[in-house]
């Protein structure tokens, strides 16, 4: 019975070594350990024996049971493996084929520039307000210093909107600075704000001019401002726009609604300052005009110049990407031809 | 306008170079270029001498000269037969950068041998330095020109081309430039001389002065030279005219051209004799007066232009242009030489409505100040005399009814501290200005009594003197800060957030944002949405450009047809923009609005398989999602506008407010566009509307921890009940947790008819895990509610 035993054993195990695949190895779990298989029958015939063979063969043969489980388990687990192995053979692809196209939308480079410009004023305490784009001639030149027949109105070649029968006069805003006025008529000092908005100018276009375009207004009034936080405030924002390496400086420029008038310009940054076409062999780049509100505008909204103080700034947006990435032609910004857009 | 620094030497004495005067006063506000500059080439060209000249001894057209180069003496061959023992010539010593004078190429001269003689150096044309291309001979220099030094010095050149802002018309002349070098050098401005001798009767027993119409005109004032001989200006007038720009005419004209650059002060000569009664009247023109300018035309006159007029007829438009009858010619031995000064407003009006601006137009508009008439026509009519001959009648005729007092500005030391945050003292502020031309004086420790000078009409208090002070002492000199007052109170714009966030979700939807011109034409306005409230711009650009956008559309569906041509897949754009709604003279209503376009595949071509063309569900899943992630529910009411498709559009409402349209686009309308004949979904939101439908947002649901059931079915129904009404019958009934239509189907196997809808139903407790009675309970609920409510029955 023993050497049954160890025949039987020697059999399974030799099978067991030959199976390559979970159909034959069930097979041979049927055949051994089934309920009608060979070690089954074995245990079964135990009861014929005297007791003493029983204990002696019980013995062995439970343990050659244990043997033969774990063997099977160890074959499953190595077939399961094994196939597993196989079938990731079998699925390989070629992972170069181009992906499932998954649309992304994006924003306009002038939405992100504005975003950008008003961001960093934003985090030094100017709040976004916006206005009008059909404005008052009052407000877009009369309150601003710019009264009718004013040489300086030829600083702007201006929309006019059609009205009838003697209505106030009516125009395409052709710069952000109305916005000053109508701020500080709602508000008592401080005020301090950004504005971004659409301008427009009646001017052909061409690659460097377009007629409609943006801009961001900035306006700062209260006790005891002065003209160093201007610069303190717009070298900032230069430095966070432009990067640190950037050189700003302020050159008098005329402005009727600020006094002193301030043109900021930075260093070059294809030239690093020594001169090349982008900045016409000067150097410097105009980037925005400012200057102090003029005491005229402030008097006119019931300010007292002499107790407020304030500057104000006004820059265009898409000068700004322009400039960054080398676009030759304003006309892309709102031609919109998707392989331009798709680029930013 | 431009100024030869050569004359603006004449000055002022600044030793800078030209590129840093430019530089000074570009910082300072005057935006100054240097261009055409002669001479920077010219190392070792010296003013020279010819000592002596004998003929070359191995050819007859050619000479030998000594000259004398200051530093020694050279013998050179020379070819030219112009010059002479004593002439001043230019020379270049060997190595000196020449253009050559055939292949007008800059080329190092060398020493050379010719016929047998080595030439050491050379007298220069001014071809061969670049002045011009006369090669006739070599340019032979005026007498007094000092010997040995370099040329450089004595003829080089440059001209600034100065960009003056308006409020600084002082600047349109080259003294007033010369006083902004003066102040910003530190040196002082010397004025022309401009004394000459009278002869003869007063002025005024030859001719009157009468200032009519008071209000246009400050001051007029007036010259008589007689005896005049009319010839070409001297080469030095004539050259300065032409580096500014101007045309030599004759020596009279050119003089009050020239005194206009000097002083900045517009002078007219008339020719004595063709003025009427010896009589000038400035007075509004009279309805029907005539007039033919000085430029040919024959122009009709409107009674507010402001004319001058002899005894009886007008003889020039009053700060604008002369008239051709009384026009300086070669016959004229007697000049009445006007200076005067014309209100600024009426000349603006009057040179744009008859579309005619001059040099002198271009300075009245700006503003000149009355004072400036009489020291610019004494020195036009000395340089008459000097250069045209005759005599001048005594005084000068003089009417000044505007005149007015210099403005006096007091001026706090302070004052100036605070706007600048510069610390200065009195002193500094005090000694810039008088730089400047402004008198001072203390009226104590702390505030300073400021005369503006004449003029300088720019400036009128303290703010305008502060500019002053830091434009001469430098931007560079106002300090860095930062911003220390109090923070304003920050109001939430929730407007403004929610429209960026709009933004980002159409993004996030993978839409391609646009911004397109307010500016549209009323026939694309009319084709794609209404032209009927639309504004319109009085001054289009053209007719493509005429009108404010009452919508979004125009934009969109242009944008589109122009992308097709280059785009592979679908396109998918929106814009976020302001439309203009008119609201009669008011300022119209400005309305922030979301306007979306789909059309073309729905992903890009792939081997992975199609997904059909996009249509209207792509704009409504977007409106939808979109508005989903706003905790927004909307209603899609059936309908919408003739633009689009019928039965394919709807309108979006939230709860009793219309929000917007979505819906396929008319294919006529697509076809209007040049769109490719493929379905074009659109839809537009109103931001402002939509913001005020969306709820705060309050708690939140808590999760269920018990499991949940899912179990399909299919149901057969007319084919006109909608979708929304069948979801909303399975969503009443209890326990059901989400509904989600996964199939319509309509055709073989489906009775005419009838559509066969299939629901996947999800169905949870917060309570309890539901048991399998519960579920079946649930769905037979669901199954009779539909069948009597929409008469739907299960499908076997």
């Amino acid at each position: 019975m023993l050497k049954e035993l160890e025949e039987l054993k020697t059999k399974a195990v030799s099978e067991l070594d030959g199976i390559d695949n979970l159909g034959d190895l069930e097979k041979w779990r049927v055949r051994y350990l089934g309920r009608k298989g060979s070690l089954t029958t074995v245990l079964r015939g135990l009861g014929n024996l005297s007791v003493e063979d029983r204990r002696t063969v019980g013995a062995v043969a439970n343990e050659l049971k244990a043997t033969l489980e774990s063997r099977l388990q160890q074959k499953q687990e190595d077939l399961k493996s094994q196939e597993l192995v196989d079938t990731i053979e079998q699925t390989r692809i070629d992972v170069t084929l181009p992906g499932y196209p998954v649309s992304i939308g994006r924003l306009h480079p002038t939405t992100r520039t504005l975003r950008e410009v008003c961001g960093v004023f934003a985090s030094m305490g100017f709040q976004v307000v916006e206005g009008p784009e059909v404005e008052w001639d009052y407000y877009n030149f009369e309150a601003l210093n710019i009264p009718q027949d004013h040489p300086a109105r030829d600083m702007w070649a201006t929309f006019w909107v059609d009205t009838e029968g003697g209505g106030r006069s009516r125009l395409l805003r052709t710069h952000t600075s109305p916005m000053q006025i109508r701020l500080m008529e709602k508000t008592r000092p401080p005020v301090r704000a950004v504005v971004p908005g659409k301008t427009y100018r009646y001017e052909a276009t061409d690659a460097t001019h377009e007629f409609m375009f943006h801009q961001v207004e900035g306006l700062a009034v209260d006790k005891g401002i002065t003209m160093g936080d201007l610069k303190g405030t717009l070298f900032e924002f230069a430095r966070r726009l432009f990067g640190a390496d950037r050189k700003a400086r302020f050159r008098c420029d005329y402005f009727p609604f600020v006094e002193p008038g301030v043109e900021m310009a930075i260093d070059c940054f294809v030239c690093q300052g020594a001169g090349c076409r982008l900045c016409s062999n000067t150097g410097w780049i105009e980037i925005l005009g400012a200057g102090m509100v003029h005491p005229d505008v402030l008097r006119r909204v019931d300010y007292d110049p002499e107790v407020y103080t304030g500057f104000a700034f006004g820059m265009g947006v898409e000068r700004i990407p322009l400039l960054k990435y080398g676009i030759d032609d304003i006309r892309l910004f709102y031609g919109n031809d998707l392989r331009f857009l798709k680029q930013f | 306008m431009k100024v030869p620094f050569s004359w603006l030497r004449e000055y002022v004495s600044v030793s800078l170079k030209a590129k840093e005067v430019a530089e000074r006063l570009t910082m300072a506000g005057v935006e100054a270029n240097v261009t055409e500059v002669t001479g920077q080439s010219w190392d070792k060209i010296t003013v020279g001498q010819i000592v002596a000249l004998e003929p070359h001894p191995n050819a007859d057209r050619l000479q030998l000269a000594t000259i004398d180069f200051g530093q020694g003496q050279s013998k050179v061959v020379c070819g030219a037969t112009n010059v002479r023992t004593g002439d001043k010539v230019p020379f270049a010593q060997v190595g000196a950068e020449l253009i050559d004078g055939h292949s007008g190429k800059p080329a190092k001269l060398k020493p050379a041998k010719i016929r047998g003689v080595t030439s050491e150096g050379m007298a220069c044309s001014e071809k061969e330095l670049g002045i011009s291309d006369s090669h006739e001979g070599v340019l032979v220099l005026p007498a007094d020109a000092p010997l040995g030094a370099p040329l450089a010095e004595y003829l080089g050149d440059a001209v600034f081309d100065l960009e003056v802002t308006p409020n600084r018309p002082d600047c349109l002349s080259v003294l007033g430039v010369a006083r902004e070098a003066a102040a910003l050098t530190q040196q002082e401005v010397r004025y022309p001389f401009s004394g000459y001798e009278e002869a003869g009767d007063a002025i005024d027993k030859h001719v009157s002065v009468e200032i009519a119409d008071a209000d246009l005109c400050q001051r007029y004032c007036a010259s008589l030279i007689e005896g005049i001989k009319i010839g070409p200006s001297p080469t030095w007038m004539q050259q300065r005219l032409t580096a500014c720009g101007m045309r030599p005419i004759n020596n009279i004209v050119d003089i009050t051209n020239y005194v206009m650059l000097e002083y900045g002060q517009p002078l007219h000569a008339f020719d004595f004799r063709k003025i009427g009664g010896a009589k000038i009247v400035v007075r509004r023109a009279r309805a029907g007066e005539r007039l033919t300018s000085l430029d040919g035309v024959d122009r009709e006159l409107r009674p507010d232009m402001l004319v001058i007029a002899d005894q009886a007829i007008p003889v020039a438009i009053a700060g604008v242009m002369g008239g051709a009858d009384s026009e300086v010619t070669g016959n004229t031995t007697s000049v009445l030489l006007e200076s005067a000064n014309f209100n600024q407003v009426n000349i603006r009006r009057t040179s744009s409505g008859l579309k005619l601006r001059s040099e002198a137009s271009m300075r009245f508009e700006r503003g000149i100040s009355p004072e400036l008439t009489v020291p610019a026509l004494r020195r036009a009519t000395q340089l008459i005399l000097q250069v045209a001959g005759g005599q001048a009648a005594k005084g000068l005729a003089d009417a000044y009814p505007g005149k007015k007092e210099a403005r006096v500005i007091q001026l706090r030391t302070s004052s100036v501290r605070q706007l600048l945050g510069l610390e200065l003292t009195q002193e500094q502020i005090v000694n810039t200005l008088i730089s400047l031309g402004f008198q001072c004086t203390r009226k104590d420790s702390l505030e300073t009594t400021v005369t503006v000078p004449y003029w300088r009409m720019d400036v009128n208090q303290s703010a305008d003197l502060a500019e002053e002070v830091a434009r001469v002492m430098g931007y560079a000199t106002i300090p860095t800060t930062t911003l220390s007052s109090e923070l304003p109170r920050q109001q939430v714009d929730t407007h403004l957030a929610f429209r960026e966030q709009l933004r980002d979700l159409m993004v996030a939807a993978g839409f391609q944002e646009i911004i397109t011109y307010s500016l549209t034409s009323q026939e694309k306005l009319a084709r794609a949405a209404s032209a009927e409230t639309a504004i319109r711009v009085a001054n289009p650009l053209s007719a493509e450009l005429e009108y404010l956008r009452t919508s979004l559309r125009p934009g969109l569906l242009s944008t589109l047809e122009a992308n097709q041509k280059y785009e592979e897949g679908g396109i998918r754009l929106f814009e976020i923009g302001r439309v203009f709604l008119g609201r009669g003279n008011d300022l119209p209503d400005e309305r922030e609005t979301l306007g979306g376009v789909v059309s073309g595949p729905r992903g890009a071509l792939s081997w992975l398989g199609e997904k059909g063309q996009s249509d209207f569900f792509d704009a409504k899943g977007t409106v939808e999602s979109v508005l989903s992630r706003l905790g927004i529910e909307a209603d899609y009411a059936p309908g919408g506008e003739e633009k689009f498709c019928p039965g394919r559009v709807a309108r979006v409402v939230v709860r009793q407010t219309a929000v917007g349209i979505v819906g396929e686009l008319h294919p006529k309308i697509a076809e209007g566009f040049d769109l490719l004949p493929q379905p074009v979904a659109l839809f537009e939101l109103d931001i402002e509307r939509l913001l005020s439908v969306v709820k705060e947002k309050q708690g939140y649901r808590p999760l269920s921890r018990f499991p949940r059931s899912v179990r399909d079915i299919a149901v057969l129904v007319d084919v006109q009940v909608p979708a929304k009404k069948m979801l909303e019958i399975a969503q009443s009934v209890p326990l059901v947790s989400q509904v989600s239509l996964f199939d319509l189907y309509s055709g073989k196997q489906v009775p005419a008819g009838k559509k066969s809808v299939a629901f996947r139903i999800a169905y949870q407790s917060d309570a309890r895990t539901l048991t399998e009675e519960e579920l079946e309970a649930a769905e037979n609920e669901i199954l009779s509610r539909l069948a009597k409510d929409s008469g739907a029955t299960r499908r076997a």
